[in-house]
């Protein structure tokens, strides 16, 4: 199991949600943080690691109407986009720089 | 006026930072993507033997920030984990010997092998290395050379990485060349021996992420920091002009021929404000450091591997889309936790 939900916002609809990330840090979360702040539909976006000793990364998503599992997966696709171009950036780089 | 008057300042006062990322402006931008690949620029500015030096132009620095933590710990590479300890009569203790051991360097490339599973008992030629290292010490025979010298009145008294042996199993022989495996220095020495002592080690490497240990990481530190920026705001002169290129790192400042000071290179600025210090000069200078141009350096341990900075991205976007397919599902395993 990689990803889970914090129970208690059931009863609040789907736009809040506190999702768990095992094996996931700072890493990670701050990144995802970083988009997911930028949406024009978050109220708020947050993450902690609640205890160093435990690999486990809570991330919280509050919104206005968009329900916050589509907020999530939107905000991984958006990161993965980033990651995906910033390799392709560098290979494209590394080889201009070595041509000269 | 320099180019960089149109970028994102934080500006270093003499008391305060002023523009600081979280302060305004950039934590409040809309996410867009297509904007930030526009923006978006890496200049790689030198790669000399171990050591590398690239930007990251108009990133944010959470994003920053990520991929140096992937850097250190989540890109792969190979390294000793278990020593089997045949006879050890030197003066380092078994757990201290095999601790060193582990953090030798080694120039297998990770992406050619496999992770080891864990409860696996028998290594394969896809996911272990071995190696082997048996030496004893002896005092040499010919004592031709001056007798002070412990090289030469005995044999074998430094132990060397190159003295380690790559033992190919499997089709290993065959794919890889022994040049290609073994340490990347072949001078770290291991220990010290006299007359009597004897090491006679199995070593076996599997591949590992430097979030397990720090010796499956790649790179032997990364880190980034702003691009410094000077300006100056009125003719600096003479004996001022000199007391102000005292205040910067060497080669930052320059004085030409009419002996008026100038900026001549930034970049390499430790950004100390010593400057502050002097009434008299204080007021010409504007420091400040430019918010979204990152300048990361890394050292790498092993020459042939800027790969790794390649498979951090890499890294990073895989875990994405695991989380991307798995979050599909978290609505049925949340009532597990209830």
């Amino acid at each position: 199991m990689r990803i889970s939900e914090l129970p208690g916002d059931e009863d609040g609809g789907v736009t809040c949600r506190t999702y768990v990330f095992y094996n996931e840090s700072h890493t990670l979360g701050n990144a995802l943080k970083c988009i997911i702040t930028r949406y024009t539909d978050v109220r708020f976006c947050g993450y902690t690691v609640p205890h160093p000793a435990e690999s486990k990364m809570h991330f919280r998503i509050q919104a206005h109407e968009t329900p916050a599992l589509e907020i999530l997966k939107r905000g991984l696709k958006d990161l993965e986009k980033v990651c995906e171009y910033t390799e392709e950036l560098f290979e494209q780089e590394i080889n201009e720089f070595k041509k000269n | 006026m320099s180019d960089n008057d149109n970028k994102p300042k934080i500006l270093l006062e003499e008391f305060r930072l002023k523009n600081a990322a979280n302060d305004y402006g950039l934590a409040d931008e809309i996410w867009n993507f297509k904007k930030f690949k526009k923006h978006f620029k890496i200049v790689i500015v030198r790669i000399d033997g171990f050591e590398m030096e690239f930007d990251l132009i108009g990133i944010q620095p959470a994003f920053a920030n990520a991929f140096r933590r992937l850097m250190l710990s989540e890109v792969p590479s190979m390294a000793i984990e278990k020593v089997m300890i045949k006879n050890n009569t030197s003066l380092i203790q078994d757990e201290v010997l095999a601790h060193r051991l582990g953090l030798i360097p080694l120039k297998a490339d990770p992406r050619l092998f496999q992770y080891r599973l864990e409860d696996a008992a028998e290594g394969t030629d896809s996911n272990t290395l071995e190696y082997t290292l048996k030496v004893k010490c002896v005092n040499n025979a010919a004592k031709t050379k001056d007798p002070h010298k412990t090289e030469d009145s005995y044999e074998n008294s430094n132990i060397y990485s190159s003295q380690i042996k790559w033992h190919p199993i499997g089709n290993q022989a065959s794919t890889y060349k022994e040049a290609d495996i073994g340490p990347v220095h072949g001078d770290i020495l291991i220990s010290k021996m006299r007359p009597g002592h004897e090491i006679d080690l199995h070593m076996i490497a599997i591949k590992g992420i430097g979030k397990d240990h720090a010796k499956f990481s790649p790179v032997a530190t990364a880190s980034y920091r702003l691009l410094p920026d000077i300006t100056l705001t009125r003719i600096v002169k003479d004996s001022e002009a000199v007391l102000l290129q005292k205040c910067f790192s060497p080669g930052v400042i320059g004085i030409n021929s009419e002996g008026c000071a100038y900026v001549k290179e930034a970049r390499y600025d430790t950004c100390s404000r010593n400057v502050y210090r002097y009434d008299k000069i204080k007021d010409a200078v504007i420091m400040s450091r430019i918010r979204d141009h990152f300048i990361y350096t890394a050292s790498q341990l092993c020459r042939k591997r800027q790969s790794y900075v390649r498979a951090k991205f890499k890294s990073l976007s895989n875990s994405c889309l695991v989380f991307a397919q798995s979050s599909d599902v978290p609505e049925t395993i949340s009532n597990m936790h209830a």
